[in-house]
């Protein structure tokens, strides 16, 4: 994108430990125009999970940047990620959210594809020329490039990205900590918030990895916690770390009051829940020593992955990603994962947690909601009151979690990516 | 004494909803028994999904219930500060079935709520389970059957359906 001199998009200068984001970038059309291409269209994006899709002839239809995509798995077992759109006219061939099935048929003329998106047959064959059907072009488009990464499903519309586990650098670190969790792997759970916010998508990208708000913004939810575990375990003040994962995604690892499906404990689970989050507990240590199973039991992880995922691994576990509809309009998809091996009673807990704090009916999300769309009315005044500032411990060695180096991280990409060189944004200004 | 009848169940929901349009969630909360459950399942569950193993909007036994009037009552539930208004429409009431002190009822709902220059609609049917004891009636469970897919463009439930 071509700079606006008069206004870079960041202004940097970690001597006088300056960090500022121009609000413009929040709600010039110009700029929502420009990410499309240059992030969106160059990054690797998360599609859906393998769990949703668990036996073969198995779909989900599902919009991912603007596309539609049809992710199956076929006859064969393999996941495949689609272009829901007939190679004939464009129709979208699958119009149903989810299910089984054995084919495909586009409506519109009747062409009939597999699971695998080959053409298995079409109205008038005779009429085709010899060996149409066996043209890739009669095919149903693949994603340009489709990677997974322990069950976690990634497309990529740049033809030439780095591999997907490239990309994603040092957030493989904390999805493996979170898959650690069991053996048997992790499933979706039936249900999908499906929401929106009436900002900026970035505001959202910035809450999710935001370690300093949950005081103010989240205190009817901590009050709500001081009456639910009799006595908190670690206290707010558990104390943690935010890290620069590399490539834009970022990382909070903290410890905190509220009880952890795998694995912490908090009186309100009573005797029996002792007994199961100790057998859950044991059996880390087992797999993995004592030291990691803390880890693994114990620290919560707010993990954000370049540009549009994010992984909680906090009261329970949480997928959440969004899309910009417009510079002032972002559409979010959230999803529940639990272990596959996990008991009825620590999955009706985790679920009981998950709606405590989470989603658009929780006692924090809508809160969450609620400062996003008034960060994006506050930028109406962006002409006079021009500038963010996310320079919280940067005159740290170590930020904290509640310090703001994960917003950091992430603008510095988004810059690099929206502003490549030898066109740089990035500004040194004097204080 | 006579049995609880459609007009009676009527007036019972129009009177929740005025309370609830009144914002006097208090009193709101005392139309439900100690036991009882309010939920709002995701929009592509059944609709006789469970919140044990499904991921739900809401799901509240009695003590979060209680908990979410508390919070919804505070300055510091900044969704609903400073409270948005709300005007609620219940109507298409039938009695689904009948138990021995229990009634079962279903209702549609049109929900709008305007908060800083936005309205909204929240719409669907909600179904009952009515506790009846010496007259009076309670709810025992609350299930709101969101319509539409998805809670776009609202985005939340920071109000009570």
């Amino acid at each position: 994108m071509q700079t606006d001199n008069r206004q870079p998009a960041l202004l940097v200068d970690p001597a006088q430990q300056i960090f500022k984001v121009a609000r413009r970038n929040f709600t010039d059309p110009e700029i929502f125009k420009a990410e499309k291409e240059l992030i969106f269209e160059r990054s690797w994006l998360y599609l859906g999970h393998a769990s949703e899709l668990p036996k073969p002839g198995d779909f989900v239809s599902r919009t991912v940047a603007g596309r539609s995509i049809l992710f199956t798995r076929d006859s064969k077992g393999t996941l495949r990620a689609l272009l829901n759109t007939c190679p004939h006219r464009g129709a979208q061939v699958c119009r149903e959210r989810k299910g089984n099935a054995k084919s495909f048929q586009c409506f519109y003329h009747g062409w009939v594809f597999g699971a695998d998106g080959k053409l298995r047959s079409q109205p008038g064959e005779e009429a085709y020329a010899e060996g149409f059907k066996n043209r890739e072009s009669s095919n149903m488009q693949a994603v340009p490039r489709f990677e997974t990464y322990r069950d976690f499903c990634f497309i990529s519309f740049d033809k030439s990205i780095m591999p997907l586990v490239d990309y994603l650098a040092g957030a493989k670190e904390y999805l493996d900590l979170i898959c650690d969790q069991t053996e048997a792997g992790l499933s979706i759970i039936s249900g999908t918030q499906e929401y929106s916010i009436r900002a900026n998508w970035k505001l959202l990208t910035e809450n999710s990895i935001d370690g300093y708000h949950a005081t103010t913004t989240h205190a009817s939810y901590f009050d709500y916690l001081m009456n639910t575990t009799d006595g908190l375990v670690g206290g707010m003040g558990g104390g943690g770390y935010g890290y620069d994962l590399g490539n834009g995604h970022a990382v909070l690892e903290y410890g905190a009051p509220w009880g952890r499906p795998v694995a912490q404990w908090i009186p309100a689970w009573g005797d029996d829940g002792k007994r199961e989050i100790s057998r859950l507990y044991d059996n880390l240590v087992q797999r993995f020593g004592k030291e990691r199973a803390d880890r693994i039991a114990c620290k919560n992880r707010n993990l954000f992955i370049f540009p549009n995922l994010v992984v909680n691994d906090i009261m329970a576990l949480t997928v959440r990603t969004y899309f910009p509809m417009a510079a002032d309009y972002m559409i979010i998809s959230a999803w529940a994962l639990g272990p596959n091996d996990e008991t009825s009673w620590a999955r009706k807990y985790r679920l009981n947690n998950f709606l405590e704090f989470l989603g658009p009916g929780g006692f924090a999300t809508p809160d969450d909601a609620e400062a996003l769309e008034h960060c994006q009315r506050g930028f109406n005044n962006a002409k006079e009151a021009q500038w963010n500032d996310i320079s919280k411990g940067m005159g740290k060695e170590r930020p904290a979690y509640n310090d703001e180096l994960q917003m950091r991280a992430f603008w510095t990409q988004w810059n690099a990516m929206m502003f490549p060189a030898p066109v740089s944004s990035i500004k040194n200004v004097a204080a | 004494m006579r049995a609880i009848e459609r007009s009676d169940v009527e007036d019972f929901l129009f009177h929740e909803a005025d309370l609830l349009d009144q914002w006097r969630l208090p009193e709101w909360l005392e139309l439900f028994t100690d036991d009882a459950t309010y939920e709002v399942p995701c929009t592509d569950l059944p609709s006789d999904a469970s919140a044990d193993n499904n991921l739900f909007y809401i799901a509240d036994d009695r003590f979060r219930l209680g908990e979410r009037v508390k919070r919804l009552m505070k300055r510091t539930a900044h969704a609903e500060f400073p409270h948005s208004k709300t005007s609620r429409i219940v109507g298409n009431v039938r009695i689904r079935g009948r138990g021995d002190d229990t009634v079962d009822v279903s209702a549609v709902f049109q929900t709008f709520r305007t908060k800083d220059g936005t309205t909204d609609l929240y719409f669907g049917t909600s179904n009952y389970r009515l506790k009846v004891d010496d007259g009076r009636i309670r709810i025992s469970e609350k299930r709101c059957l969101l319509g539409g897919e998805g809670l776009r463009p609202h985005g939340r439930i920071s109000i009570v359906l």
